[in-house]
């Protein structure tokens, strides 16, 4: 419990992709580590590289360390640089940012220093400083653009999550608290299917999104919660159940999969599109225009199958709904697998632009809770507006308070609305007591 | 296998430093959630604010210990009204949402480079802020024995430990069979009976929240004092599930139950890592199963599944009686 260390190191393009993982680098106790051979010497090292991940030569870099370790290094022609240590210990690096070319800046003035603790020698640490066009020379109206942009991106992740989230609670009162690993099992499923079993990534994220669904949906609902529903277990204890659930399920990830984050094989550094004020990575557009379709979709089916129909009853009354013929215990399956898939879509897509982790749904969650209940607990539109107000906020945030701080600035909007607005904004006043 | 060596860790941590935070923490959630029916899942943001409020104050202001322990106390009630305004008249799965938020906004806050000069960053606060309780300790030093082992100060810590949580605990054994915590129950069991009644509801669950609260934020100062350091992430929301599976464990709403729920919970976590490790490291479990680094992740995955496993088959914990508190009272 008393493991902390972070690297944060992050060379990732759109400023919502670095946010989410800025979060994931902070929340992991983990870090990128090479095993290196047991005979060489332990080294710090990284690579600088420009926004478009062309290598930056010659920039300066000083790292200091227990017992008076110093040393002063630059990059070399591929961008890379290296500072052998003997000891172990806290260094930190830094950066001279007046060596940067013209037009690259540190995407976080703040993070010229990174620090790194070395607790055991024979593994190389490889630290990164994520650098971005400069950030002061993008004008106001540009930078609220292209914020704007990445907010309705991540509002449409958080959407498709809190969609599913927002359907399940609506028609069986779970708040399921492991949710976001539904994400982290499609974001693996993508990158086994990709990068071990050889599929293309076309292939392989689709196939993740029914696979998710069948398992994230089908088989846990079938095995875990319908037999408590059975049970009568009340809906706090389920609640804690899923709590134990999702701690299960990270771990095990954690367990099969590592504490790295990885990238996909393809398309990992796509380069981005110019579209006036705003830039865009062609991926991006396809993942948001096929979530956009699938919100519609759910939608749709909510509001004109008959299926959708049935499920709009039990979650207004279930005693009533299973009176007049409705078998409840099909509707709720039919939910389940229909939020799983949503959600597992938005992990796809969350995999897709800045890599997998065995965190990434756990530090979705928050920000998944925060849109359904800023929303209205248990309304489908709901979940999809409080989604697009959560991201814009978060992003466009960034223009008056320090990135780090976003998450903070979004989770007090949350508390503010539920103090002028406790149902949420189309919540209905019923249902808070 | 070292057998001895296992039974002397396992021991150490069933009344060691680790039990006794996660002792307070639970006790202050008995009393929300086990006495007043309140879904608080930011403690960990009251164990940060204790934690805190213990480092800062003597490190960047120079403040005497004693006088930090005060601000910290005062600050966990500041926390629980701040808390509370907005969401005790909600129900009861909105209090979790906000209060699961509001203890991330702590701990964000607190890790963030924009405070880096107070609050120490993403490294925390490490320093000598717990000297003037250490110039106290009598004991020159540590404990040795083949089945206890503690530093001269982890001694100290544990001493001083265990008599705060046997106050705190008698303190709690008084208020829950005073007629005020009779009325607490009844909030828990049906909160507009008791409205019914004239009662000002809000006000006791506000009472509730402040004084389990304050206990949880006690918590926060031994673990601040008893590592001399304060880590943000360690008061995620990861302490407080594990502070409710400690309440689980134990039984809700029965004032030993945290206590006894803390020291089983750290006895399984020591075993079963010690054991592990010994079966990794003899070579007794083959190395493709579990590796040397894998060992900490089977005991979280075991620790999800208990949690599971109990919430299903025994919620009532281990001493907890079913008849008084059937978990549902707010569903």
């Amino acid at each position: 419990m008393t493991r902390s260390l972070n690297l944060l190191g992050l060379s990732l393009p759109a400023v919502y992709r670095s946010a989410l993982l800025f979060i994931i680098a902070i929340t992991s106790p983990f870090f990128l580590a090479t095993p290196a051979q047991a005979e060489t010497p332990t080294k710090l090292y990284g690579v600088v590289t420009d926004s478009e991940g062309a290598a930056i030569p010659g920039v300066g870099i000083s790292v200091v360390g227990p017992d008076g370790f110093s040393a002063n290094v630059s990059t070399d022609e591929q961008g890379l640089w290296e500072v052998p240590i003997l000891s172990k210990g806290g260094f930190s690096a830094t950066i001279n940012v007046d060596d940067l070319p013209e037009g690259q800046a540190l995407t976080d003035p703040q993070k010229s220093t990174v620090k790194a603790n070395v607790f055991m020698l024979g593994v190389d640490l490889r630290l990164l400083f994520p650098i971005g066009p400069g950030v002061a020379k993008a004008s106001l109206l540009e930078r609220s653009a292209q914020l704007t942009l990445d907010g309705i991106l991540l509002g449409l992740v958080i959407g498709l999550a809190a969609l599913g989230l927002s359907l399940i609670f609506g028609t069986t009162g779970l708040t399921n608290f492991a949710h976001g690993e539904i994400l982290t099992l499609a974001g693996l499923l993508t990158y086994y299917l990709s990068a071990i079993a050889g599929l293309p990534v076309l292939i392989a994220a689709p196939l993740a999104v029914i696979l998710g669904a069948f398992i994230s949906g089908y088989l846990q609902d079938r095995y875990l919660w319908k037999p408590l529903r059975r049970r009568g277990t009340g809906l706090i204890a389920m609640l804690v159940v899923s709590i134990g659930f999702a701690i299960f399920l990270r771990y095990f990830f954690l367990f099969i999969f590592g504490g790295d984050t990885r990238q996909l094989p393809q398309y990992a550094g796509q380069a981005g599109l110019e579209f006036g004020l705003v830039n865009i990575t062609p991926k991006s557009i396809l993942t948001s225009t096929i979530g956009v379709f699938f919100l519609i979709g759910a939608t749709l089916w909510l509001l004109r199958t008959r299926m959708g129909k049935a499920s709009r009853a039990v979650a207004d009354n279930p005693a009533l709904a299973s009176a007049s013929g409705i078998d409840v215990q099909r509707v709720i399956r039919a939910v389940w697998i229909l939020g799983a898939a949503l959600a597992s879509y938005a992990g796809v897509i969350v995999t897709l632009n800045q890599g997998v982790s065995f965190l990434m749904g756990q530090d979705m969650l928050l920000l998944i809770f925060a849109a359904v209940t800023l929303g209205g607990l248990g309304t489908a539109n709901g979940a999809i507006v409080g989604s697009l107000i959560i991201g814009l906020f978060i992003q466009l945030s960034t223009l008056f308070i320090p990135t780090e701080l976003k998450y903070v600035g979004a989770l007090i909007v949350l508390i503010l609305i539920l103090v002028i607005r406790p149902q949420g904004i189309l919540g209905k006043k019923e249902r808070i007591g | 296998m070292d057998f001895l060596f296992i039974t002397q860790q396992t021991l150490s941590a069933t009344i060691g430093v680790n039990t006794i935070i996660f002792a307070l923490a639970a006790i202050g959630l008995n009393m929300h959630f086990g006495y007043t029916g309140l879904l608080n899942f930011g403690q960990a943001g009251f164990l940060a604010i204790g934690a805190y409020s213990v480092a800062v104050p003597v490190i960047s202001f120079g403040l005497p210990l004693w006088v930090a322990f005060l601000i910290g106390i005062f600050n966990s009630v500041i926390f629980a009204l701040l808390l509370g305004v907005p969401t005790l008249r909600l129900r009861a799965d909105y209090l979790a949402i906000v209060t699961i938020a509001a203890a991330e906004i702590v701990r964000q806050i607190a890790r963030s480079a924009t405070f880096n000069s107070t609050l120490g960053g993403s490294d925390g606060i490490t320093g000598k802020f717990g000297a003037d309780f250490f110039a106290l300790n009598p004991f020159k030093s540590g404990l040795d024995t083949p089945i206890l082992r503690f530093s001269a100060n982890d001694l100290w810590v544990v001493i001083t430990g265990w008599s705060l949580v046997a106050f705190i605990v008698f303190i709690m054994w008084i208020m829950v069979n005073s007629p005020w915590g009779r009325l607490m129950r009844a909030i828990r069991e049906d909160e507009d009976a008791v409205r019914s009644l004239g009662k000002n509801v809000y006000l006791y669950k506000m009472q509730s929240l402040i004084i389990g609260g304050v206990i949880g934020a006690c918590g926060g100062f031994v673990y601040a004092l008893s590592r001399q350091s304060v880590q943000p992430d360690n008061y995620g929301t990861a302490l407080t599930f594990f502070a409710y599976t400690v309440l689980i464990l134990g039984g809700a709403a029965r004032v030993f139950s945290p206590v006894i729920g803390a020291m089983i919970f750290w006895f399984l976590i020591v075993f079963i890592e010690q054991i592990l490790r010994q079966g990794v490291t003899n070579n007794l479990i083959p190395d493709w199963l579990i590796g040397a680094n894998q060992v900490s992740q089977i005991r979280f995955m075991l620790m999800g599944l208990g949690l599971m496993l109990l919430m299903i088959y025994r919620p009532q914990g281990i001493f907890g009686d079913k008849k008084e508190l059937a978990l549902d009272a707010k569903a």
